[in-house]
Parts: C-alpha cells; sequence; structure tokens
C-alpha cells in the first residue's frame, strides 16, 4: 500500500542523506519525496511517498525514522484526513491546430500556460496526483515532450474525525 | 565545573584554546581514563595535544585493533570506549568495529581525523568521506565545521552513545579545526529535541503485563544485553523469584542472570539448550527483556512462541514488532520498567507443572558432549577454563565453534564479564576485546578464547600485550581449520570442505615468543591445567595453543529455516 510520510527534520547538513539511507538499509522503496523549509527556519519538512507491504513494515518505517537524532517528529499521514498537493510542468507538442484545442483541455484543470514556442506550450498544474495524472492521459494523444513533477507534498486538515486519529502503533 | 587542565596549562592571557586542546578537556569533562588509537596526518595536531596532557593512550598496531579493545572496555566498565584514528585509511580500518558495535549496542565515542575543510572533497591526500561511509552504522555522527562546536558536540556524542539504546557516535574533526582557536568555555547543556529516550515504562502496559502473568501457566522470560545495558540484573532476579519464571538467555545476555540458579535454563537459539528452546517454543507467555528476536535465536519464525502472548521490554521502541507480533508492548528501560512490575506484583508464582517440566529437560537433556582419553575435547577445555578461574573470569570469545561451546560451557554467574561479537559475529574481534577489558578492569583475570583462524586476523596486537606487560591469557582454541565453516560444509555441503582447513598454521608458541610473550602448546587435560594455572599465577602475558579434536560440532542445533522445536544433536 502507498503511505504518506511526513518528518520534521533539522536543518543539518547530511540529514536527508540519513533519512534516504535508511530507508535503502531497510529496503523501503521511495515513489516521491519533497523537501521544504518549515516556519521555522532550523526546521525542514520533509514528506515521502513510499511503498510498503503491510502495517507491521509501515510502523518500522516511522519508528526507524523517528530514531534517528535529528529527526524531530514523524508522522503516518496515510489514514488523516489531509490535503495533499503535487505540482508538474509539461511540455506537449503543438501544431496550429491544436493550440487552442489545448487550451480549451487544460481549461477545467486550472492549468496555466508559462511559456509558448511555435511547436510546443510549457503548462504547469497543480493538484492531487490523481489530477495531475488525469491531465497527463489527455495530453498524451498531442505529443509529450517532457515533464517534471514535484512530488506530493501534504498537510493534515485542521479538523479530524476522532477514528482516523486511532494510532495504529505498538508504542502508543 | 570541572578542572580544566587546558586553564591550568596556560597562564590565562589569553582565553582562546586550540580545537586539539579543546577535545582534551572535552574527554577529561567526560572522566575519559584511556584512549585506544593510532596517530596519523591528520591527527597529528591532536596527538601533541594528548601528549602534553599526558592522557592514557594504548596504540594497538592496527585500528580495527583499537576499535575492538575499545568495545571490551566499554563491556565491562560499562562507560563509553574512546577511539581515536587518522583520516582516510585510519577511519575506513575502524568499519568493521563501528558496525559491530552498532549491532551490539556498545557505546563508544569515535574519532577520526579528516583532510582540511578547505580541501574536502577535493580528493585530498588520505580523504575519506567517513560521515557518508559510516551513516548506516553509527547511532549518530558528526563533522566539526568550527572549533568552537566541539565542546558541544563533544558532550553530546558522549550523551548519545550511553543512553537509550546504546552505540557508537563518530566525530569527524578536520585538521584544521584542531588547530584552530576558540574560547575555552564548557558546553551549555545538552539540548536535542530529537533524542528524548523513554525510560519509564507506561505504566498502563505494566499492570497488563502483571495481569497476564496472573493468567500464565507456563511463563517464560527471554532476557538479552539489555539487562545488562541498563544494570538490571537484581531487579531481573527479583522480578523472576517473585513469580517462578523460567529464565532463558540470548548469547549476549549471558551473566545478566546466574547460571547456576534454579530458575536458569541456559541459553536459547541456534546452540542454545534443549529446556530453554523447548521453553521458547512451548509457553503461553513470552516476556523479552532487552532482547530483540534475531533470526540466530528465534530460527523459523512461523514456529516461534506460536501458542504464547507475548510481552517485550526495549528502550527501543523499533524493535518491538519489529521481528514478532507484541501484544503487550512495554517502552523502557529494563531496570525501570523491572522495578515497575516489581512494585506492582500480583499473586507470588509457584512452582508449576511448568518448571517441573523443564527442569526435567535440563537434568535429562543437559548439554553433552562424548569424551576419550585420547584426545583433547573443546567443550572440556571450557570446563576447564571455568574450574581454574573459578568461573570469575574476563571471558572474551572471537568467532565460530569455539565462540559456541565458550557460551555453552563456560556458563556465567556475574554480570559483565563475558564479551562476545552477537550480532555481527566480528572474527578478530576477540582478542583486541580482551585487551580493552584487561585495560578497563585490571582486577580481572582476563581470558581470550580465541580460534586458530580468527586469532590470525588481529594477533598483531600481540604488540599491546608486550608493550603494557597486561596480563591476558590468550587460549587459542585450534582445531586447524575454520571450524564453524567446516562443521556446516560437513551438514549441508556433503563434506565438501571448500578453502575452510587450516593444515598450514604458524608455530603459535614461537609467534608469542616473537612477542617476548610466553607461550605452551598443550594437547591433553593434564597439560592445559597445568599451563593455565601457570599462567594466573605467573600475572604476564600468555599464549596458550590447544590442539583439540578437529572434527568436533557444536550441538544442539537448529538448521537453517527449522524451528525452535527442531533441534537436532540433542543427545550429542
Ligand atoms: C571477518 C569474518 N570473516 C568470515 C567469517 C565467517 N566465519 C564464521 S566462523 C568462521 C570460522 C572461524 O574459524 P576459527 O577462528 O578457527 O574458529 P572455530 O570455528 O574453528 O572455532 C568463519 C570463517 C566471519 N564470521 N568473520
Ligand atoms: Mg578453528
Amino acid at each position: 500500500m502507498r503511505r504518506i510520510i511526513s518528518a520534521t527534520v533539522l536543518n543539518e547538513s547530511g540529514v536527508l542523506n540519513r533519512l534516504t539511507g535508511l530507508l535503502t538499509k531497510r529496503q523501503f522503496n521511495i515513489e516521491n519525496i519533497t523537501v521544504g523549509h518549515t516556519e521555522d527556519p532550523a526546521v525542514s519538512k520533509v514528506t515521502l511517498t513510499v511503498w510498503v507491504e503491510d502495517d507491521r513494515k509501515a510502523e518500522q518505517l516511522v519508528k526507524q525514522l523517528h530514531k534517528q537524532i535529528n529527526i524531530l517528529k514523524v508522522r503516518d499521514l496515510t489514514n488523516m484526513a489531509l490535503v495533499s498537493r503535487e505540482l508538474a510542468l509539461i511540455k506537449v507538442l503543438t501544431t496550429p491546430d491544436t493550440r487552442s484545442e489545448i487550451k480549451m483541455l487544460i481549461e477545467p484543470f486550472r492549468a496555466t500556460v508559462l511559456d509558448v514556442s511555435l511547436e510546443n506550450v510549457t503548462l504547469e498544474v497543480t493538484g492531487d496526483s490523481e489530477k495531475v495524472d488525469a491531465l497527463i492521459e489527455l495530453l498524451r494523444p498531442y505529443g509529450i515532450k517532457e515533464i517534471s513533477r514535484t512530488g506530493i507534498t501534504a498537510i493534515p486538515r485542521g479538523t479530524q474525525k476522532k477514528i482516523l486519529e486511532l494510532h495504529p502503533y505498538s508504542i502508543m | 565545573m570541572k578542572a580544566s587542565w587546558v586553564a591550568e596549562q596556560k597562564t590565562v592571557e589569553s582565553s582562546l584554546v586550540s580545537g586539539a586542546e579543546l577535545f582534551i578537556q572535552g574527554l577529561l569533562n567526560e572522566n575519559v581514563d584511556v584512549v585506544f588509537g593510532y596517530p596519523g596526518g591528520a591527527v597529528l595536531p591532536i596527538y601533541d595535544a594528548l601528549y602534553k596532557a599526558e592522557m592514557k593512550h594504548v596504540l594497538t598496531r592496527h585500528e580495527q585493533g583499537a576499535i575492538h579493545a575499545a568495545q571490551g572496555y566499554a563491556r565491562v566498565t560499562g562507560k563509553p570506549g574512546v577511539v581515536l584514528a587518522t583520516s582516510g585509511p585510519g577511519a575506513t580500518n575502524l568499519v568493521t568495529g563501528i558496525a559491530d558495535a552498532m549491532i551490539d549496542s556498545i557505546p563508544l565515542v569515535i574519532f577520526t581525523g579528516q583532510v582540511a575543510t578547505k580541501v574536502i572533497g577535493t580528493d585530498a591526500f588520505q580523504e575519506a568521506d567517513i560521515v557518508g561511509i559510516t551513516m548506516p552504522i553509527t547511532k549518530h555522527n558528526y563533522q566539526v565545521q568550527k572549533a568552537e562546536d566541539l565542546p558541544r558536540i563533544m558532550k553530546e556524542a558522549f550523551h548519545i552513545a550511553n543512553t537509550g539504546r546504546k552505540g557508537p557516535v563518530l566525530i569527524d574533526i578536520p585538521k584544521d579545526i584542531a588547530v584552530n582557536h576558540a574560547p575555552l568555555k564548557e558546553a551549555a547543556d545538552i539540548h536535542l529535541p530529537g533524542y528524548q529516550p523513554t525510560l519509564k515504562p507506561n505504566i498502563l502496559q505494566v499492570k497488563r503485563l502483571n495481569e497476564a502473568l496472573q493468567m500464565a501457566k507456563k511463563p517464560v522470560l527471554l532476557t538479552g544485553a539489555g539487562v545488562l545495558a541498563a544494570k538490571a540484573e537484581e531487579e531481573l532476579l527479583a522480578f523472576a523469584e517473585y513469580y517462578q519464571i523460567p529464565v532463558a538467555q540470548t548469547l549476549l545476555g549471558l551473566g545478566g542472570f546466574p547460571a547456576d540458579h534454579p530458575l536458569c535454563y541456559g541459553m536459547a537459539g541456534m546452540h542454545g539448550t534443549y529446556a530453554a528452546n523447548m521453553a521458547l517454543y512451548d509457553c503461553d507467555l513470552l516476556i523479552g527483556v532487552g532482547a530483540r528476536f534475531d533470526d540466530r535465536l528465534t530460527g523459523n519464525l512461523e514456529h516461534f512462541a506460536k501458542k504464547a502472548v507475548v510481552a517485550h521490554i526495549d528502550i527501543d521502541p523499533a524493535e518491538i514488532g519489529k521481528n514478532v507480533p507484541t501484544e503487550i508492548p512495554i517502552v523502557g528501560c529494563a531496570k525501570e520498567t523491572l522495578k515497575a512490575l516489581n512494585q506492582t506484583c500480583g499473586e507470588k508464582g509457584k512452582s508449576s507443572e511448568w518448571v517441573i517440566q523443564l527442569s526435567k529437560y535440563r537434568s535429562e537433556l543437559p548439554l553433552t558432549y562424548k569424551s576419550n582419553d585420547k584426545e583433547l575435547k573443546p567443550q572440556k577445555l571450557m570446563e576447564i577454563l571455568h574450574e581454574v578461574t573459578k568461573g570469575a573470569a574476563v571471558v572474551s570469545t572471537d568467532v565460530g565453534q569455539h565462540q559456541m561451546w565458550a557460551a555453552q560451557y563456560y556458563t556465567f554467574s556475574t554480570s559483565n564479564r563475558w564479551i562476545t561479537s552477537g550480532g555481527l559475529g566480528t572474527m578478530g574481534f576477540g582478542f583486541p576485546a580482551a585487551i580493552g577489558a584487561k585495560v578497563g578492569r585490571p582486577d580481572l583475570s582476563v581470558i581470550a578464547v580465541v580460534g586458530d583462524g580468527g586469532f590470525q586476523m588481529t594477533l598483531q596486537e600481540l604488540g599491546v600485550l608486550q608493550d603494557w606487560e597486561l596480563p591476558v591469557i590468550v587460549v587459542i582454541v585450534n582445531n586447524k581449520s575454520l571450524g564453524m565453516v567446516r562443521q556446516w560444509q560437513e551438514i549441508f555441503y556433503e563434506k565438501r570442505y571448500s578453502h575452510s582447513l587450516l593444515d598450514i598454521q604458524p608455530d603459535f608458541v614461537k609467534l608469542a615468543a616473537a612477542y617476548g610473550i610466553e607461550g605452551k602448546r598443550a594437547e591433553n587435560e593434564a597439560e592445559v591445567r597445568e599451563a593455565l594455572a601457570a599462567a594466573l599465577a605467573s600475572k604476564k602475558p600468555f599464549v596458550l595453543d590447544c590442539a583439540v579434536s578437529a572434527d568436533e560440532n557444536v550441538y544442539p542445533m537448529i538448521a537453517p529455516g527449522k524451528g525452535l522445536h527442531e533441534m537436532i544433536g540433542v543427545r550429542g
């Protein structure tokens, strides 16, 4: 199953290396990872999407991450109500015929055109991964030249349903 | 505030001192009494400061020797072992010992030199990315960026190494940092928001375990090195006795519970006793204390403690539920948790059917071997060692058959006398670890029990025995083979002894003599007894090369993939 894990880390050299090294050592496969500053300049937030076999493995992952001295907090967001977003830049081939068609097509996705040349246009789209995937599929027939995706970043919603807060882990 | 050595040395006209001097002061603040190390270019400023400070330093003959010695020192003293090596090859020579200390939770603080900050990343002479290399095998590591950070980093490193689940911490010091000047100040209080080990157990879980004990008919305690690390021997004894719980021990946990106690059923696992393994197989309540259920202990997990409610007490939450599903998880240090358990005591346990059954196994199917008049049996050798040292020596082993025989037949009734490489199984560990143990506890007899193979991996440390006149007794269990490999080839590879027979050997007695150390070859029990008695009395280093039967195997044994109840060779 896919897990979205968020880790708050001290903004020190090597911390990302430590985190990804740990995942490699324990044979976790990272699907994507995003890193950025937080409200506190000494602290960064890492959002990881990983595939794990079962709950036991997921629990191991969280616990092992938590053991790192410069990782302050680890949360498995998978079962929480959350908002998650991903940004993608997509370069699509165009002809004079298709250019306006593509403009129409991307409108419901609230994608914007960042760059236009004679042969192609570059689009920006933000949303959850499903939305990004859907747009890419729609554009595929026109010929996609290049895609650059940021990976997911996420944050739990302000209000959580009680049951969803149930922590499955044995440490609690 | 601790007395400042550096300040005493200086007429305090300026309060700036070098990084190397801060290093010395940091060691003194942590009451470090010995450093195990090896010099080189990148640590010359540090060695110069060591010289001036007259800090005790044991110069081993290889960096691997230094780190294993520090491990042996840590095992017997409970204090972190301190290691110092130069950059590049000096640092990489430590890697095996670091991994060994990590997997066996041995507290070490390791200092490596590094090339100067301005050339880091340029493939400078003797540059190695030791922080990157050791990231997965240290509890934490640092590279010092400014001399003024050194006091804080050292204080943190000693704290991290020796608290929570203990382990190795490495500090990489670029050469210019050791030379640069910074104020001589004591570090502020430790502030590590990401590191808060849980010591006190959750009282609800403690209650649940006490309740489970009331229900259980077949409880068993599995005790590991966590008991020793937490110094929880007394609490464990009180707990086991109060509820009358049989005790099985892990390889690394030996000594945490007295071997001669009626509730002690010995070591469990691949070469464990029948009683201990059957206790784990058959129990209805398994209480793991500071043990991590590794595969050499559990055998095939499909059959491990299948009828039991599992309770697991461990200071490292990540160990709980890692290998064995756990109904009663208790995160906490063994001492605090057993104390809490002893305070919330339920009804006192009585001698049960279960205890009677296990005791029957113990007396009817004890560890056994076949002796004859012609050969010196390695198992007998361990029994003689116990007898001659009255079971009170520190025994440090290497890895292989002799290690298992020592674990089975030396039997420890006191804690912190047993040093062995459990998790990593590092050949070459035993002898240097014995050196460190003797440095840490000069009052105890220290015996290195090594194989003829493994001894040859680190025997250059005979130089240290000679240098310090350290009365370590090296007992070579000489079966003229890489015995454990040979045993597996005999059993699982139809006796195809691929590269495991050591017919060509050095003359170990002459080798000792080359280092000015007395040695003897023993071929039978009488010769062993005589030589050992003489060696113990002489209070000098000694090498005893014991010719043991070459085709002896370690039994009982659980073959790979089998469960604890599927032991072979139970009857010898
Ligand atoms: C550094 C290292 N290399 C290889 C091994 C694999 N190994 C395990 S036991 C063993 C044989 C050890 O032979 P010896 O030291 O003579 O001890 P014995 O088993 O004969 O008692 C070997 C090669 C190891 N544990 N460590
Ligand atoms: Mg051998």
